[in-house]
């Protein structure tokens, strides 16, 4: 595989077909409309796309300066600053691949990345990530340097050959710039559309993470397929929140603000992302269902503890909008009656409800990663709110199927993207073919050519089928989809899903395939279920307490019944009832290797670590003893020992089950 | 720019002793404390530390011995007097404004450094206006210091009791003192609060070069992070030294783990 320095057809469409070359052609049109803004200090300092692209040239002579060379990675591993962002885009003027991180990652995760990405250098947010890379400087041999925005904390380290500051980089810059004008326009001139723009490691739910090398042209055309079909202007507010290491967050918060020309905001810190995003008031936004069930959960916390009347006003409100907000929303037939209820209900309620969760301003909403339950889809939909799913990939930079305006259902993920073509395989797997089909995994033709087809479809892995109104329908991961010792169906992440609708209900693990019913771990919620319980006046001390009450478990045993009374409708899924269910006394935990760090559950992982608890589901026992080896958060581990209650829960309709126990 | 070196003596205490009625407090105590230094004082429940900072402070006036701030030697002092010289503390007991913002408990600690009159505040004009953007900037310097963007509008008393303890770490801060006393920063905080403690102690002292006396009962803690320890019992001065030398005082051992009897 070797990577083109030079390219191979030089037909120009668009002379614009780098994001270094969008930075600077804004920096001409709209040299005084903002581009980013940051709040430091209490303060929203803003950036003009002419500053911005300022910054970035003295970034790029002094990373030049430094030794990057073009075809070099450079990892970023941060939250979301300007001055990353920046590093990033400096980085690609020079022609070397920026490959972004999560910035919770653990350093034996790191080391994985940096050795495999060949990473030789490293820009990072602050004195806790410096440290993550000294402590594991010796196993990764290839690391050279290594530049930081944020000084506290690390005027005593040693700052001769590994560390330097972006600020000294930035005056390295402006001298190499001095003794080489116009190195910067130069860089950027000589950037071409099928370069490599960027390296994303996705996360893995099997095996180590893979490098997935996308291009310019890959992020510049999806974007702008994206602006076109969206209507997206360059006076859009994005808050660039989601971790860098994201496909999503270079897409929505780099290359499409980079095409319309519209302003990324960078928020305080990512404790204060509520209070930034009402400050804002984004006009397009974009989070994973947690964001949005998180942002809901919150809701309803705070109006159980509100005064009746104000409960009252409430209820009878969020009653009218789910009957007629979508419907307005979606442009269908509303009688008067009705529009003037929800007028009122918006001045009551809907109006200041958006305004505390700032989203107020909101034009599009998207949604992506995992299915989003109903209710919190139409909780959003109803307030006026345009929420879409997406489906999407890493490797398909992002876009496959979105939900066009006015046809928005919240079990499908809508129709293919503008310039995606989609088609099913004959065992069910879902394939596409994109312009942002993405050019190869990083030193791993084997995966390459597993995924990519020779004429460029790529195998997404999901199972999914097109509905009637040709929307798409995702049901689970294909190779997860198992059968039961009675062949029906078993689609674990359909249940999954289905029970982690209900706000008690934080994680859930499904077990079924080769089994003979259907059985699941499940995490409640602590901020639902604490509450519900501090109602209650019951004391608990803590998860693990509050996991172990009865009364939790009769809760619990409810939503698991009303999944199972939905199944029973659904005569393909009907026999995937659910039997047997517990709950874990520990919250599932990527540091423990449980999640993935975007917090999606590993299945295969999580059976093998709990190996006695899931035998004890089928095995007809009431408690089950666990010994666990726990890892806090300052990498210290200790021990949890718990008695595990294995709870029974009624299956409805048709069952050609055998009783076990 | 790195720590600033330990420098010359900025505070000393000669011979202080002090008495409630009966009760020997402090009796004939010494010590000083130079600048840019993390020095701590500790010892035992009852041992005279809260006592010593009290003196410090100006709360407490002994019955003998003087203090020595800055080269200026008093024995009686008020505690106002203490705070325009550039003395500024925390206390065991949460002491803050529980229904006030956290910016505004902040701005309470720049209290002496504004200038301007009530009428002038009122109509927020001239130099008035002009202050309170300086102060306000200066307290967001030490809001983003101390992490505290995510609370910065929330009344205090709703906060939980570490981020509290930073709170006040912050107020006394804000004047920007050169000697500040903690009494017990880390008491009552769980591991993982005093990890965050230590390094914002560590910190200030790093990055403002703010002499530190630090009172704790936490011997980890104290060994960790302090340059000098000053050991009382009872009142009396057992040891002063670095944590090293303290950790291996035949006397303190005693006092901490106890004599056999026989």
């Amino acid at each position: 595989m070797s990577e083109p320095s030079t390219t191979a057809h030089g037909s120009k469409i668009d002379p614009a077909d780098t994001l270094p070359k969008l930075l600077l052609q804004h920096a001409r049109i709209r040299s005084n409309s903002p581009a980013m803004r940051e709040k430091a200090f209490g303060i929203w300092q803003t950036w003009t796309w002419a500053e911005m692209a300022d910054e970035v040239g003295k970034l790029v002579c002094g990373l030049k300066a430094l030794g990057l060379e073009s075809g070099d990675k450079l990892a970023v591993v941060g939250d979301n600053r300007p001055r990353l962002y920046w590093s990033m885009v400096a980085a690609q003027c020079i022609g070397a691949i920026p490959v972004p991180l999560y910035q919770d990652s653990v350093a034996a995760e790191m080391i994985y990345i940096l050795n495999d990405a060949d990473i030789r250098f490293a820009v990072v947010e602050d004195q806790e990530q410096v440290d993550k890379l000294l402590e594991i400087k010796d196993r990764c041999p290839k690391l050279e340097n290594v530049v930081y925005d944020e000084i506290r904390g690390l005027r005593d380290y040693e700052h001769t050959g590994l560390l330097h500051s972006i600020a000294d980089l930035q005056t390295l810059g402006q001298d190499y710039d001095r003794a080489h004008s116009d190195f910067f326009e130069r860089c950027v001139a000589e950037t071409q559309g099928d370069q490599f723009a960027i390296m994303l490691y996705t996360s893995g739910t099997t095996g180590n993470p893979k490098g997935v090398l996308l291009t310019h042209d890959n992020l510049v055309i999806t974007g702008r397929n994206g602006v076109e079909q969206e209507g997206l202007t360059a006076d859009e507010e994005v808050l660039a929140y989601l971790p860098m290491a994201w496909v999503g967050d270079n897409l929505f918060s780099v290359t499409q603000s980079y095409v319309a020309g519209f302003c990324v905001n960078c928020p305080e810190s990512t404790e204060t992302v509520m209070t930034d995003m009402r400050e804002i008031g984004p006009t397009y936004y974009f989070a994973p269902p947690r964001v949005y069930e998180n942002l809901l959960t919150q809701v309803i916390i705070r109006m159980e503890d509100a005064s009746a009347v104000k409960r009252k006003v409430f209820d009878y409100f969020m009653e009218v909008a789910r009957k007629v907000g979508s419907r307005i929303l979606d442009g269908e037939q509303v009688n008067s009656m009705e529009r003037m209820k929800y007028w009122i209900g918006n001045v009551l309620v809907y109006a200041p409800l958006k305004n505390v969760l700032g989203f107020s301003r909101i034009k599009l909403a998207f949604t992506a990663g995992e299915a989003i339950g109903p209710d919190i889809f139409d909780f959003y939909r109803s307030l006026g709110i345009n929420v879409k799913q997406l489906y999407g990939q890493t490797e398909a930079t992002v876009f496959i199927c979105v939900q066009p305006n006015g046809q928005v259902r919240a079990d499908t993920v809508g129709v293919p993207a503008a310039g995606v073509e989609v088609k099913i395989s004959d065992d069910g797997e879902v394939l596409y073919r994109s312009p942002g089909v993405f050019h190869s995994y990083y030193k791993n033709e084997k995966s390459t050519r597993s995924t990519k087809t020779e004429d460029g479809w790529v195998l997404t892995g999901d199972a999914g089928y097109f509905d009637d109104e040709g929307h798409l329908r995702i049901i689970d991961r294909a190779k997860d989809v198992g059968k039961l010792t009675s062949g029906a169906m078993f689609a674990p992440k359909y249940l999954e899903n289905k029970l982690k609708f209900f706000p008690q209900v934080k994680e859930v693990v499904a077990f079924g395939d080769g089994r003979d019913f259907a059985a699941v771990f499940v995490n409640i919620d602590l901020d639902a279920v604490g509450n519900w319980a501090e109602r209650q006046n019951m004391a608990y001390t803590g998860y693990t307490d509050l996991a172990a009450r009865p009364e939790v478990a009769e809760m619990v045993r409810e939503c698991v019944e009303k999944v199972n009374a939905d199944l029973a409708e659904d005569s393909r899924l009907s026999a995937s009832q659910i039997r047997r269910f517990l709950i874990l006394p520990k919250e599932l935990d990527a540091d423990d290797g449980e999640l993935t760090r975007t917090r999606k559950v590993r299945r295969n992982f999580i059976a093998d670590r709990y190996e006695d608890l899931v035998n004890g589901l089928y095995d007809g026992r009431s408690a089950v003893d666990v010994d666990l080896e726990v890892k806090f958060e300052d990498g210290r581990t200790g021990r949890l020992l718990a008695k595990v209650e294995i709870q029974t829960a009624q299956a409805y309709g048709v069952t050609e089950m055998r009783k076990t126990g | 720019m790195a720590r600033q070196p330990i420098g010359e003596i900025l505070l000393k205490a000669d011979n202080i002793s002090l008495s409630f009625g009966g009760v020997k407090a402090l009796s004939n105590i010494s010590f000083d404390v130079r600048e840019h230094e993390l020095a701590a004082i500790i010892g035992p429940n009852g041992a005279g530390k809260s006592s010593m900072l009290n003196v410090i402070n100006g709360f407490y006036h002994p019955q003998q011995g003087q203090i020595t701030f800055k080269g200026q030697t008093r024995s009686r002092m008020k505690v106002h007097q203490a705070a325009v010289q550039g003395i500024a503390r925390t206390f065991q007991n949460i002491a803050l404004f529980k229904g006030m913002s956290v910016l505004d408990n902040l701005m309470t600690g720049r209290n002496l450094k504004m200038h301007s009159t009530m009428l002038e505040q009122a109509v927020y004009w001239g130099r008035a206006r002009r202050e309170e953007l300086e102060h306000r900037g200066k307290v967001e310097e030490i809001i983003d210091f101390l992490n505290l963007e995510s609370v910065r509008k929330t009344p205090v008393g709703r906060l939980p009791y570490g981020i509290q303890k930073r709170v006040e770490l912050g107020r006394a801060l804000a004047a920007e003192p050169s000697l500040l006393l903690l009494d017990e920063p880390m008491a009552g905080m769980n591991l993982e609060e005093k990890e965050d403690m230590c390094r914002f102690v560590l910190d200030v002292n790093e990055e403002f070069g703010t002499t530190i006396v630090l009172i704790e009962h936490d011997m980890a803690v104290v060994m960790d992070i302090s340059d000098r320890v000053t050991v009382l019992d009872y009142g009396r001065l057992l040891a002063v030294g670095t944590p090293d030398e303290v950790r291996n005082n035949q006397e303190v051992i005693d006092a901490y783990l106890g004599v056999a009897s026989d």
